[in-house]
């Protein structure tokens, strides 16, 4: 055989293995087609659903090539619009109102920590006191109650704490809470709280807790309900009191709950929700900003959709975009981190 | 009878007085506002309520429901109950279709369509990005909020873990007896799970309710919904110093308005809550 025979062979072969895989790629797809058919009422079910995915929740995420295009609300649409690379994020990041952005990335961080201090133990400690109220018609209404603020609206809420806090006029005397706090010496007459830099954290935090602890902590009070008594009795025989009680057969008991949640909510460091803090603080001047202005109000606020702006006013929508997409990197990174930390120390991750 | 040491009746006592204690301040604002709305100009102004209405008077809540503030707040009302009502059932329907479909074994692409839905938990365009997408799909359009928003992959995969547990058994008996998906669909899984459907339908009702940021943006004037509405009149009140000739307070007439908004929540409560402390452990971690 020579060499040209042996190349025809080759060929052949070669294009028969094509055939035989082409003709498997066809009767997949016909065994695919034939099953879709025979069940096409399951697969009719899934075209809505998909369809509002798609235009609602996947044709957004195409947007955010906003962030790197000459985009902005008198374009004609974003992919018509000239690529312009990294300028948006040069601009909010080193231009000449570098300042706002990185008060508005450092606010994000200090809230959000902050948060985390002192609002992740609190639903921990109810759930150990809900555990503790043996009469269980008690027990029920107390929960029942401590869950109805998660139901109430954040304009409801901001609005009762606009009203609480409000400063009092020639009309009005202050609201009640700023009367009490005026009273007890804590704040100067006639401050309207909901203005002024050095409340906004603490006013924040407290109402956060306050709306979100009884609800947050059913998971726990699930994971202590899920410990076995027999583990109780145990440790009372070696004499442990209460406190050692909750030490060393609670506590390791809630552990993989705890870690979960600890994960989660790590991850969300940066997402302070703009809806709270934008209702907070919209038309309470611009003093207050210095410690309220977080990455998302601040994104609405170059972009013009905030409160009392008119949407398609500016020309920063890019910009806006790119302060968005920096925020969403450094959120993914805080998630990857938190659980590959919590996968090396305790074996307990979410993926 | 079992003994408890002292330590542990310490943090019984201790147990009982706090949990109190968080339940009543949980509970005190909805009191001081019903107290607010039914109290006097004069008791209000000089900051006299502290629990219970003081020179009570029914004018601001008159205004509210039946007087001049009457028109605008009826119209939010009724703009709430069509965005909650349609939307709820907008997302139910998608939802339980979704759920359904994904809980067949035989369904093809089925690891990747359930990423394709999980994966929007975990990962959203961003603001700016989502406004701007409406905006290129339809703007100013209520329609646009009751199809724009809602079905969340959450409650899709809450439904179909619930679906995952319904027996196969009466499902097979259904479709010997000639039954096709829908009717499995209609007459076996939706009767079985409705205390699953119950959940996500009050979940998905609630949101509606009390949405506010894309209806603010997204619709316009006598289309705005309830919350839109009570955010102005609360800032109104608080806002102001201007003397008005009404009977009665701007601080009345707003916490008379916070209270008409919750007064739907606070009636449902009570089925609410049975249900949705076993959603959570449902959903909960898994996935």
């Amino acid at each position: 055989m020579n060499q040209e025979q042996k190349e025809q062979n080759m060929s052949i072969e070669a294009q028969r293995r094509e055939a035989i895989i082409e003709e498997m790629e066809r009767t997949r797809w016909h065994r695919y087609w034939t099953q879709i058919k025979k069940d096409w009422p399951i697969y009719a079910m899934l075209v809505p659903v998909i369809l509002f995915f798609y235009f609602f929740r996947y044709r957004p995420i195409g947007g955010i090539m906003i962030a790197f295009k000459n985009y902005d609300n008198y374009s004609d649409s974003v992919a018509n619009s000239n690529f312009y690379g990294l300028y948006a994020f040069r601009y909010i990041m080193f231009g000449p109102q570098a300042r706002d952005f990185w008060q508005a990335f450092r606010n994000t961080f200090t809230l959000s920590t902050y948060g985390l201090f002192f609002g992740f133990p609190i639903p921990i400690i109810l759930a150990l006191l809900f555990s503790e109220i043996k009469n269980e018609a008690y027990r029920a209404a107390t929960q029942i109650i401590s869950y109805l603020p998660k139901f109430i609206s954040t304009v409801v809420i901001t609005s009762i704490l606009g009203l609480m806090l409000a400063g009092g006029n020639s009309v009005m005397a202050p609201g009640l809470l700023n009367g009490l706090f005026q009273q007890a010496g804590w704040i100067p007459a006639g401050t309207p709280m909901l203005s002024k830099p050095e409340y906004f954290r603490s006013i924040y935090i407290i109402s956060n807790i306050w709306e979100s602890a009884g609800y947050g902590s059913i998971v726990y009070f699930a994971a202590i309900m899920a410990i076995s008594p027999t583990n109780y009795e145990a440790a009372k025989i070696d004499g442990a009191n209460k406190l050692s009680q909750i030490r060393y057969v609670t506590l390791p008991g809630m552990a993989p709950t705890l870690t979960i949640m600890l994960i989660l909510r790590i991850g969300e460091t940066l997402n302070v929700g703009y809806e709270k803090v934008m209702l907070l603080t919209a038309n309470r001047g611009n003093e207050v900003l210095s410690t309220a202005e977080v990455i998302s109000t601040y994104v609405l606020k170059l972009g013009s959709i905030g409160i009392g702006s008119s949407a398609g006013a500016a020309a920063g929508v890019n910009f806006a975009a790119a302060a968005d997409v920096f925020n969403s990197i450094i959120a993914m990174f805080l998630v990857l981190g938190a659980n590959f930390i919590s996968r090396r120390v305790s074996d307990t991750s979410l993926f | 009878m079992k003994r408890l040491d002292k330590s542990e009746l310490i943090f019984k006592i201790i147990a009982y007085i706090l949990v109190t204690l968080f339940a009543l301040t949980t509970l005190y604002p909805f009191i001081y506002s019903i107290s607010m709305a039914l109290s006097g100009l004069q008791a209000v102004e000089q900051g006299k309520v502290i629990l219970f209405p003081v020179d009570p008077q029914m004018d601001a809540i008159k205004a509210l429901l039946i007087g001049e503030r009457a028109k605008g707040f009826w119209i939010s009302y009724t703009n709430t109950l069509f965005y909650t009502f349609y939307g709820t059932a907008f997302s139910m329907i998608l939802s339980i279709f979704a759920a359904y479909a994904l809980s067949k074994t035989n369904l093809l692409f089925k690891r990747q369509i359930g990423f394709l839905i999980v994966f929007t938990m975990w990962f959203s365009a961003g603001l700016i990005p989502t406004y701007i997408n409406y905006r290129e799909l339809f703007v100013n359009n209520r329609w646009g909020i009751i199809y724009g928003f809602g079905v969340q992959a959450f409650n899709i995969l809450l439904l179909r873990n619930y679906f995952n547990g319904i027996s196969k058994e009466i499902e097979e008996a259904a479709i010997v007896d000639g039954a096709n998906e829908f009717q499995v669909l209609g007459n076996v899984y939706i009767p079985m799970s409705k205390s699953a459907l119950a959940t996500v339908t009050l979940f998905y009702a609630l949101n509606r309710w009390n949405g506010y940021f894309w209806n603010m943006r997204l619709v316009q004037g006598n289309e705005h919904p309830l919350q839109v509405i009570l955010r102005g009149i609360t800032e109104a009140a608080s806002n102001t110093d201007i003397i008005v000739n009404y009977p009665y307070s701007l601080y009345s007439l707003a916490y008379a308005a916070i209270i008409m908004s919750i007064i739907p929540i606070i009636v449902i409560y009570p089925y609410l809550q049975k249900y949705f402390a076993k959603g959570v452990n449902v959903g909960g971690v898994k996935e």
